[in-house]
Parts: structure tokens; sequence; C-alpha cells
């Protein structure tokens, strides 16, 4: 079931219906009942992965905090008898124990999620490696069935463990509870990366009916579709056209369009599907994570990864940065890096390391190809080039005065989202050649000529598309710098009642009219051809 | 307390570390500086900071973080 | 604000947008009243104030264009009316016929079965075209779900709006015109045309793999033969003259041998052109696909004299109400014949 639907809205509604219709206690079982029908539906084959998932990350989680609570009650009781020493040796046995039920419940899901998504991708590259001409001589690549969010509640059971064994979250005793968190439906498809802490606060809480909530949260979905379907689905026949003509036919002046296009429908795309899943929630009383922040005004490529998907980029930080930058090793590595390298590129090194292993990760976790790696190490090749800049950005803004205007930052914020442009473009290629060539074409073909000659209504848009996306893009905006004060549903809540109807009407009226969606009426179909 | 706040600022000389209440919450350290500070408190206190400690509660103040220098101390 | 002013506010903004949904979804569907004409003859139906007809014709174009019913009342005093609709699949000729049924139950029913060919709907335009004019019911429920393909929803049909959104870029005149009001463009379900293109070079079909009909084609012949039955409504399978889409010998042997196994009466006027004296060189107004007016006449006499003849059709002229009726609709097929004269030229 997409979430652009009918089916999907037919699903939530009498999905809401019933919520505040049944007795509060059993809220929460209706919507693990009705996570598991949304991915049932997707495919029964998907079951048995989540369900494993599921089990290893209960049974692990609730043996560790069996662990701890006896472990604390022990030392409680011999609070006299110990000595200080003998104390922490107990505590650091029981910690060492508590560590490998994590590891080994932390491979069996990760070894799952590599298996599904990364076999064929290492079979392929073992055969590349090989260099086996004749097809009978590679590995066959296995078939394998991916199913449905699996990175997204791979990534969210694993917090939930980790958080467990560090302490900052009791694990959940009913098996229930745990499974509705892994597989509640609105962020099962492409999250936000949801943590059990925040999560689980309202998702088991009793809600009764709240007009706010409830019209807030349907605001939101609103929102959510028009970027879909009015600007995401509208422009990407356009990105499509330049990017699947591999003759190479749209380059030059379509490949710059296409990049910008391209990033206009990921932010259209992502946000919109995130607003709808916080809407969702939102409307059952439960609060998920904001995912973005208005990342495209952002002043450098550092910002925008503090504002875009940000519940995958700090789970990054906090369960792989984070550790691999305490971590013994590294830290042993930081004596000697400063003892050899000296004070200055010695204290650097180690973050570089791992902040290599995160963006690594970062990029493959993204896909299963080389293209998604390279996009990684690219982020991360730009973030550490101007993390050594830094004190010469800062030098030249307190030499020059004029850096700190309005029109300098305006300048920063259009210099980062072009950097977004180029990086994004990586994700449209399986082989990364073909992105460098796409980008080298901006400046190799001159065809700027098309452009007055109509050529970009050729690419599978009209006029009118254009100036829909147009209008629609400077909506966005418009919102995004409201959004800086409050949220624009709170502002236009204190709005009278006529200019609210208008303005909600108004957004629904734009869906269904100028939205993307359906067979789409074309008089042609309809040109009756006499047979 | 006097050993923390020189290893603070040295990291950012401009920050007024004794009374800034939100060292991460106004983001005036980035993760990179958390790391830094970790391998540099590793080396001055002789305690060990790990991932489950990195939680903006413990690095919003250098007064917290203090705190949690102690805390560890007092474990080892 | 006080609780009933308050409630007062909220239905009144209800009615409000549920209005505005509902003109802009009338403005927005497809109005069918010049160019693609043939989407509104399944509604046109309807607006017969006298549906007691005794002869029922259903099909695709191959009946709506090929006969008469005023030529059928002049010279044989024939009450009929015909159901037809472009590429109409024999599901929803099935459907239509139901829908029929609920209004009156003719003595005869007539299907062209060249629809036999396609087990499933192959064109979700022709789909819409076959369906929206229906009147709610049951049947057309039935019919909706026997024909979408796998690209459409069922609530598009509910509120065609959902189909049509993008359409508001198109808009004429004629959509504001006729948002609650139709044209009439046919006579009883006939859609007349009288020029003439004569049928040259008829290319013969490309040999298929397969020529069997499609066990869900079969399906809804049999629930037709047996919604007759019941109904004690005589029904009579025909191939028009139609020269394309080619009508393939072993399409016929089957209809020629499921007409023998239930005793059901088959024409194929393909082969009775000495009959019906049909001439492709003026007769036809494309090239052999559809029959002209003068086709239709000379289709109408041959098989209005097999009706009355051989299945005992009522002649009923000499009812006054009746006579009323078809004289005006005899004035409108008259007139249209002088218009399209003009419009084509013809003396």
């Amino acid at each position: 079931m997409l979430f652009t639907s009918y089916e999907f809205i037919g699903f939530v509604a009498l999905l809401l219906v019933l919520y505040y219709l049944i007795p509060k206690r059993f809220q929460w079982m209706l919507l693990l009942v009705a996570s598991y029908v949304f991915y049932i539906l997707a495919d029964p084959m998907y079951l048995p992965y989540i369900l494993v998932t599921t089990f290893t990350t209960y049974a692990a989680a609730l043996i560790m905090q069996k662990d701890a609570d006896k472990t604390s009650d022990y030392l409680k009781l011999h609070k006299e008898d110990m000595e200080k020493d003998a104390r922490k040796a107990y505590k650091a046995a029981r910690k060492k124990v508590r560590a490998r039920v994590m590891t080994l419940c932390i491979l069996i899901n990760v070894g799952i999620l590599m298996f599904v998504k990364y076999v064929n991708f290492i079979i392929g590259n073992v055969n590349s490696v090989l260099q086996v001409g004749d097809p009978a001589g590679q590995f066959a690549l296995l078939d394998v069935i991916v199913p449905m969010g699996i990175s997204f509640y791979t990534f969210m059971a694993l917090s939930y463990l980790i958080d467990v064994y560090r302490g900052t979250v009791r694990a959940e005793s009913n098996p229930g509870k745990l499974a509705l968190f892994i597989t509640f439906f609105p962020h099962i498809v492409q999250g936000p990366i949801s943590r059990y802490g925040d999560l689980s606060v309202t998702l088991f809480e009793e809600h009764a009916f709240d007009k706010t909530k409830v019209s807030f949260g349907l605001q939101r979905i609103m929102w959510g579709f028009f970027k879909k379907l009015v600007v995401a689905d509208r422009i990407m026949p356009a990105v499509t056209t330049v990017i699947g003509d591999t003759e190479g036919g749209h380059r030059g002046m379509y490949a710059l369009v296409c990049v910008i296009f391209y990033t206009i429908e990921l932010y259209a795309d992502f946000t919109g599907g995130i607003d709808i899943t916080i809407g969702i929630a939102e409307a059952l009383g439960i609060t998920v994570k904001e995912n973005f922040e208005r990342p495209y005004f952002s002043m450098s490529l550092k910002e925008y990864w503090r504002r875009w998907h940000i519940t995958m980029c700090s789970w990054f930080r906090d369960y792989i940065f984070y550790p691999v930058s305490g971590s013994k090793w590294l830290q042993k590595f930081t004596k000697f890096s400063r003892k050899t390298f000296g004070e200055k590129v010695g204290r650097r090194l180690p973050v570089y390391i791992s902040s290599f292993i995160v963006w690594f990760t970062t990029g493959l976790w993204h896909g299963a190809s080389w293209n998604f790696i390279v996009w990684g190490l690219l982020n991360y090749l730009v973030l550490m080039i101007s993390e050594e800049f830094e004190p010469l950005y800062d030098r030249f803004h307190n030499r020059f005065k004029w850096s700190n205007t309005r029109a300098y930052d305006l300048f920063r914020i259009l210099r980062t989202f072009l950097l977004i442009c180029v990086l994004n473009l990586f994700d449209c290629f399986e082989h990364v050649g073909d992105t460098f060539k796409m980008l080298a074409s901006i400046f190799t073909v001159h065809n700027w000529n098309e452009l007055a000659e109509g050529g970009l209504l050729n690419i599978g848009m009209s006029g009118l598309d254009y100036l829909i996306i147009l209008l629609a893009v400077i909506v966005m905006i418009t919102v995004s710098l409201l959004q800086r004060k409050e949220s624009v549903r709170v502002q236009i809540a204190a709005l009278k009642y006529p200019v609210r109807v208008l303005i909600w009407f108004g957004l629904f009226l734009c869906i269904l009219l100028v939205g993307a969606y359906g067979i789409g009426y074309d008089s042609s179909q309809f040109i009756y051809n006499r047979f | 307390m006097e050993e923390l706040l020189e290893i603070l600022s040295n990291l950012h000389p401009d920050v007024d570390f004794e009374n800034e209440e939100g060292l991460i919450d106004n983001m005036i350290l980035d993760s990179f500086d958390i790391v830094t500070l970790i391998s540099e408190i590793s080396e001055n206190f002789d305690v060990t900071i790990s991932a489950e400690h990195i939680i903006p509660d413990n690095f919003n103040s250098a007064k917290a973080l203090y705190a949690l220098i102690e805390k560890l101390e007092d474990e080892d | 604000m006080k609780k009933s002013k308050k409630v007062i506010v909220i239905l009144v903004t209800v009615a409000i947008i549920i209005a505005v949904l509902y003109f802009l979804q009338k403005l927005l569907v497809p109005k069918y009243v010049d160019g693609i004409v043939e989407g509104a003859l399944v509604a046109e139906y309807y607006q017969e104030e006298n549906k007691d007809f005794d002869v029922i014709f259903i099909g695709d174009c191959e009946v709506y264009e090929n006969f008469s019913p005023v030529a059928l009342w002049e010279e044989y005093g024939i009450n009929s009316y015909i159901r037809g609709s472009a590429e109409q699949y024999i599901f929803q000729s099935y459907y239509l016929l139901e829908d029929t049924l609920r209004y009156h139950k003719p003595e005869v029913v007539v299907f062209n079965i060249q629809s036999l060919q396609f087990g499933k709907a192959q064109n979700e335009a022709y789909n819409r075209m076959s369906i929206e004019g229906m009147k709610w019911s049951k049947s057309k429920v039935d019919c909706i779900k026997a024909s979408m393909t796998e690209e459409e929803d069922f609530i598009t049909y509910v509120f065609p709006i959902l189909r049509y959104h993008s359409r508001w870029n198109e808009i004429t005149s004629e959509d504001f015109k006729y948002m609650f009001k139709s044209k009439k463009i046919s006579h009883n379900g006939y859609f007349m045309r009288i020029d003439v293109k004569a049928a040259e070079n008829v290319p013969t079909g490309r040999p298929l793999g397969n020529y069997d009909f499609d066990e869900n084609a079969w399906k809804y012949l049999d629930m037709m033969r047996e919604l007759c039955d019941e109904n004690d409504i005589k029904l009579i399978m025909i191939k028009a003259p139609s020269l394309y889409p080619y009508w393939y010998d072993q399409y016929d042997a089957q209809v020629v041998d499921y007409a023998k196994k239930y005793n059901l009466p088959y024409y194929n006027f393909l082969s009775l052109g000495d009959e019906t004296g049909i001439d492709y060189s003026t007769d036809t107004y494309d090239g052999g696909l559809h029959m002209n007016l003068s086709g239709a006449e000379k289709l109408s006499h041959y098989f209005g004299n097999i009706l009355v003849n051989e299945y005992g059709v009522s002649d009923r002229r000499g009812d006054a109400t009746l006579e009323a009726i078809w004289n005006e609709k005899i004035k409108d097929y008259n007139a249209e014949i002088e218009a399209q004269k003009i419009k084509y030229g013809i003396d």
C-alpha cells in the first residue's frame, strides 16, 4: 500500500475512527494489528524477517535488563561486605556478559540486513575482481527478497538494544509493545528512525480524542500530499527523461536543470512522506521526532547534515561515530598519532578515521552499490576539507565585514544548495562515471540554444507543469520561511475561521486538481479511434 | 575544574565556558569537538567516557561535564 | 460562541465545501457533446419517457451505427432501442442488459458477438465511456468490478473528479453549458452518419496464434443466455457486416457451434451480403468499418422483416402514445439528415 493510494487513505481513515471508538487501553493493540496488516499486505513473505528481528531484540534486551537488575540488587545486598575493587570487578564481569548478549543479537540482525541487502553486491564484486568472463564460471547471484523497510526497522531495533545495554532505557517486557515499536506502520517504509526512549512515551499511552491534535495531524498529512503529488510526482518525468537518456542526448543545459530538479524532487518526496508519517502519528496522539529542519537553507554542508534526515544522522553519530571515537584502540591510536604527527595533526587524525567509517557505512546503508559509497565518501571529503579551512573562514569573516551581511548568507545558502545538488546526483546513476560525465557535460556541452527553442518542453513536462512547479516551490519556500517563527499550523489556527477554512480547503483543492495522480487526463486517450 | 576549563577554552577560545549552559543545545560544540574532548579528558583525568555517556545533558555545560568526570573517577 | 451557533457554522462550511466539490466534478467530467460523442450514448437511454421497447440491441459500434430504430418503426412498427457504446466489452453488455431489464422486459434481445474476442477490458478510456453513463445500481457496481483494468480504482467511478481532475486546463464553454443537461446525439441509440467512404483493399486478418475465445467471455455469454431464458426473452446473436476488425472463420465456427448447442439463432451479416444488399462502395462511411445511413437502413429493412416474421415482434403502430413519440423522433431524424447533408455537402 503506497502512501499515495486510495487504499492507504481509506486504511488510515478507518484506523482513526476505530482508534477513538474502542476502549483506550486497546489503542496500542489496534495499532499493532494495523501495522501487521499493513506489513502483510505488502508481502506475507516479509513477515519472518521482521519477526526474527523483533523476537531476538526483545529477548536479548530482556536478558540484559534482568541481568542489570540482578547485578544492582546483588551489589546493594552486599554493600557492606564487599571491597570497592571486588564490586568493580563484579560489575565489569556482568557487563561483559551483557555485552556478549548484545553482540550476538547485533550480529544476527546486522547479518540479516547484510545478507538481504548486500549479498548480491558482494557476489557481484567478487566476480568482477576474479574477472571471470564466462558466466558459467561466475558465482550466481542469489534470488533474495528485501523485506520492506528493513534498513529502518533494523536500525530502530539496534538503537533500542544498545540503549538497553547502556541503561538509557529499560527493556520492554511486553513483546507486543516492542513489536509495535519496530513495526509501527507510518514509519516502517521510510523512517524516521525513531528511538525507543522518544517514541514509547506516547506510543503506548491512552489517547482521548483531541480535536486540535487530530486536525493538526490531518493538516500535516495534507501538506505531505501536496509536496508528494503536486511537486515530486509532477517533476519526476523530467528527471527520469534526462537521467534515463543513456544515449546522452540530454546533457549540458538539460543536465543542469535535471540536477536541480532532482534535488527538488528528493526534498518534496522525502519530506512529504515524512510529513504524512508524522501527521498520521500526530492524529493518533503520538509524537514522532522531526526528521528535517528546513535543510536547504543550510549555509554549509555540515549544517545541512544536522538538518536533513536528522534521525539517521544522529543514529550514525550515537551508535557509530561516538563508540568508534571513544573506543580503546582509537584512543590508543590518538596517543600514538599525537606523538608521531604532532599535536595539531595528531589530534585530528582519529576524528578523520571515525568519520570515514561513518560516511562509508552511511553510503552503504543507502544502497548496495558503489555509487552510494562514492556519494558517502564525497560528503566526507567535502566535510573534512571545510573542517580544515574553518580557521581560514573565521579570519575571512573577521577581515571582511561585508561577508557578514544577509546577502552573503544568501550566497552561502545557494552555494550549499548547488553542492547538495551535485552530491545528490550520485543517487541517480549506478555507474559513478555516468554521474561525472553528466556533471562535466554542464560545462562541455553547449546546448543553451535549445532552451530558447523550447527544449525543456520535450522532456515530459509541459509549460503548465513548469508553472505549477514554480508556484509550488514558492509556496514551499514561503512555508519554510514562516516556519522559522513557529509551526505554520499554529499560525494559521490563530487566523479567523473563514480564512482558515479557505487556506486548508484551498490546499485540498490544489492537491485534488493539480496533483499528478491517477491515470491523468489526456484527451487523446478519449479520442475514439473508430474501431 | 580549572584543568577542564583550560581544555575547553583551547577548543573555542571565544566561549565563556564558565557560564554557558547550552554547549550542545546552542551548537557551540559539534561532534568533532566532543571527540577531541573525550581524548583530552582521558589523557588528563584518567577516565574513559564511553558512547553511552555522550548525551546532551552531560555536555551542555562545563559543570555538567565535570560532574560526569567526577562520577566516573569515583566508579573507577 | 454558543454551541448551537458553532454547530451551524460547521454545517454551513461542510455544505459549502460539498457544493463546491460537486460543481467542480460536474464541470470537470467530459461532456461528450461534440468530437467524441460516443461517451454520451449509455446515459441517453434513461431520458426515454416510455421504455417499453420490444427489441433491445446491445453491443459495440457494430450495433449503434448499423441499425436504425427509426427505420424499423417506420417500416415495421417495431419499438426498439440500441444500448450500444464504443468498444463495449461482453461483460459490459451483460450488465447493461441487466440494467435495461430493471425498466422493462423486451421480447427480443439482439447481441452483436464481436466482443467475444475480448476476455477482459483492453482500454480504460472505453470503460469510462461504457460505464459512466449508467445509473447507479447493483448492475453498475458489478459492471465496474468486471471491467476495471489494473491501473483503475473503484472509487474513481464513484467520484469521477478523481479521474478527470487534471482536465481543468481543457475546460471550454461547452463544459459550463452542459454541466447539468445534455444534448441528444442519438436516435434511440443509433448514431447517424450519412457520408460515404467506400471500402477498398480491406486487409485480411493476420494469422493469430490462438483463435479460442477467452473463458471469461464465454462466461458472460452464458450468463446473458441464462438471463434471457429466465425472463422469457428471445436472444438473437448477430455479427454485423463490418469488414474490420477482421472476423476470422475460426471465430465464426465457435459461435455457430455455440448457437447450435443452445439452439440460439445466429445471423452473420458478413455472409448475407446478397440478401441484405449491402454495397461496400456506397453503404459505409469509413471504408467498411461502420455502415452509414444507407447501410443501416438496408440492414434494418432486412433484419426487421426477420424480427416480425420469425420472432413475432409486434407491430405497435396504432398505439397513439407511441405514435406521438415516434413522430417527434422521425422529425429529429429527418432534421439531422438534412443537417448532415449540408455538413458533408451531399444533395
